[in-house]
């Protein structure tokens, strides 16, 4: 099972109800949106989430015109216990990988940090070698997907 | 089908006796030819006689092409104010169509043809299908405009005196175009640079590109450049030429590049080129560059002297690769009316068009000037599409694009530059001439 998960990214230009545009894209396409992050700079946003079906997000944005890539991150499965994020970015630092950046989402029982690093293998290796668990895809893509019937 | 690598190209010529004339013999042809155009005009054109007799000139004064600068010019507020038939060299009624552009004033400047004239033209551009490889088998996809622009129907003129098939798209609804070139086998086709970059994005995204039948493209009316050909090649796998024409003249077949594409072939049997500097009207050496000015040897419907096209560029004489010994114009700088002068710098958006090309497959040739006034301070922002394949999801890595793209066009141009990314697909493309300036200064 892969270790790493896809994440979709999407440039978008700081316009009035692009971001809108974007979300409706994905909701007519029937892609649930498990998290999401909106970096924001003067000129553009970049919009990067973990969603229920990456490659047809990735088809459904293109399709509405909207530019989408996907990218491999690490799901880190954080307890929900004071000091377990930091102590896994303890272990990264020592392991000498370097996190582009980081967002979380809470998943029930516990959490997930979702982490960029250009040695997203490298991550899995130390996180799991220090005993923590990082999502495979099909767990991150269906977390907090509850089942309406019950 | 495919585009055919350079050395396993077969040159072919439509008119080798003209196209690979020498000098002497080229020379005693447009001597003849301009001796006979200038008595012809002093005598059936009033507006030339009008110039010549104030400049002193007399018809017996022009013994030779050397005599050429003797000649008064023309330009294009001339050819307004004698629009529509002011120019005319023959009575009306031979006249058998006119062509025309759309002037940015509103009112059209109109060429207008004798049989013999569109049978040169068509001859003309014949002659380019040739040197880019096409006979009279190819079939030819023309999704130039047809109407009073001269796109549709110099190229239609063309496939018609080489024997080849027409296909008479004109421009515009860019799937039926790709159904069309699909269905019907199209081996080359005709059309702007810029909309053939969209046409071959579009037949990418499609995943039709394997299904075409193209082997060639014949693209014009608007300056592009080398890298804007390769990649319209590599995506399509076609060789693509360069045509060059402005109705005045004829339309396109005025010049064309061949296969080493070191320069368009003019075809100087017809249409004399001078190279001139923009500020006096001297004669540039050869290779210096300056405004492109045309006089018609031949033509009877409307005959023009010394043409002044606006249109900058330098020319090279000597015999090229493919064995023509038609000088060649290099592509263009620009024209004097797309050159802005920002904060005192002349920039063409062609020179913005090359540095960002020469930075690799990174940033696709889509961008947008626009000139504003700040302060009284003139401010450049280049609008600059991401490419799907540079575009990443870390800011980090778009700021250093960003800053690349400043610090080239910085480079180019020789005045700073604001750089906005913008999304895929933004920037208009035109299915005409692209736009590529907006100048929201008001001078």
């Amino acid at each position: 099972m892969k270790n790493t998960i896809q994440q979709l990214s999407v440039f978008m230009e700081n316009r009035e109800g692009r971001l809108d545009e974007v979300l409706s894209a994905l909701a007519e396409g029937g892609i649930n949106i498990v998290a999401l992050s909106l970096a924001d700079t003067s000129e553009y946003g970049m919009l990067r989430m973990v969603v229920s079906d990456p490659q047809m997000g990735k088809a459904v944005l293109n399709d509405a015109g909207i530019t989408a890539m996907l990218t491999d991150v690490v799901a880190l499965r954080v307890p929900h216990a004071t000091g377990s994020l930091s102590r896994a970015m303890h272990h990264l630092v020592a392991g000498g990988v370097n996190i582009e950046y980081m967002y979380a989402f809470a998943n029930g029982s516990d959490a997930a940090a979702v982490l960029k690093s250009d040695e997203p293998e490298k991550v899995v290796e130390l996180l799991r070698g220090n005993g923590f668990e990082v999502y495979g895809a099909d767990e991150a893509y269906k977390a907090n997907k509850w089942d309406v019937s019950q | 089908m495919a585009g055919v690598a350079l050395e396993n190209w077969k040159e072919q010529y439509r008119d080798p006796a003209i196209e690979c004339m020498s000098r002497d013999e080229m020379s005693a042809l447009q001597s003849e030819r301009l001796v006979k155009q200038v008595k012809n005009v002093y005598e059936h054109v009033p507006f030339y006689r009008k110039k010549m007799d104030e400049l002193g000139v007399q018809p017996g004064d022009i013994k030779g092409i050397e005599d050429i600068g003797k000649l008064p010019f023309t330009t294009k507020e001339d050819l307004r104010e004698q629009y529509p038939f002011g120019l005319l060299a023959v009575p009306q009624e031979k006249i058998a169509r006119v062509q025309g552009t759309s002037g940015t004033t509103g009112k059209l400047t109109l060429a207008s043809y004798t049989q013999k004239d569109v049978d040169v033209w068509g001859e003309c551009v014949a002659r380019g299908l040739v040197m880019a490889g096409l006979t009279s088998a190819d079939r030819i996809h023309v999704c130039y405009g047809y109407g009073l622009f001269t796109g549709g129907m110099g190229l239609d003129l063309g496939a018609k005196a080489l024997g080849a098939m027409a296909i008479p798209m004109s421009s515009g609804n860019t799937k039926r175009q790709l159904m069309c070139m699909e269905d019907f086998g199209a081996t080359a086709f005709g059309c702007t640079p810029s909309y053939a970059l969209y046409l071959a994005e579009a037949a990418q995204e499609a995943g039709i590109v394997d299904r075409l039948q193209l082997k060639a493209s014949i693209n014009g009316a608007e300056p592009w450049t080398n890298e804007m050909r390769k990649k319209i090649e590599s995506i399509l796998h076609i060789n693509s030429f360069d045509i060059y024409g402005l109705c005045e003249i004829t339309g396109p077949g005025v010049a064309m590049d061949c296969i080493h594409h070191k320069g368009l072939h003019v075809y100087e049997d017809y249409f004399y080129p001078e190279i001139l500097n923009p500020a006096d009207q001297t004669p540039c050496a050869e290779g210096e560059t300056g405004e492109l000015v045309f006089t018609t040897l031949a033509k009877e419907g409307m005959p023009l002297l010394r043409y002044r096209t606006k249109d900058l560029t330098s020319i090279r004489y000597g015999v090229c690769e493919c064995g023509r010994t038609l000088p060649r114009i290099q592509k263009f700088t620009g024209r004097t009316d797309d050159m802005k002068v920002i904060r005192g710098v002349n920039v063409f958006p062609t020179q913005v068009e090359t540095a960002l090309l020469s930075m690799g497959g990174g940033v696709a040739p889509h961008y947008m000037l626009v000139v504003d006034r700040e302060n009284n301070l003139d401010v450049l922002t280049v609008m600059v599409e991401v490419d799907e394949k540079y575009f990443s999801d870390e800011i980090r890595r778009l700021d250093e694009l960003k800053e690349k793209v400043g610090a080239v066009l910085k480079q180019a141009l020789g005045i700073s530059v604001k750089v906005k990314l913008v999304e895929p697909k933004t920037i208009q493309r035109s299915e005409g001439k692209a736009k590529r300036v907006i100048d929201n200064r008001n001078l």
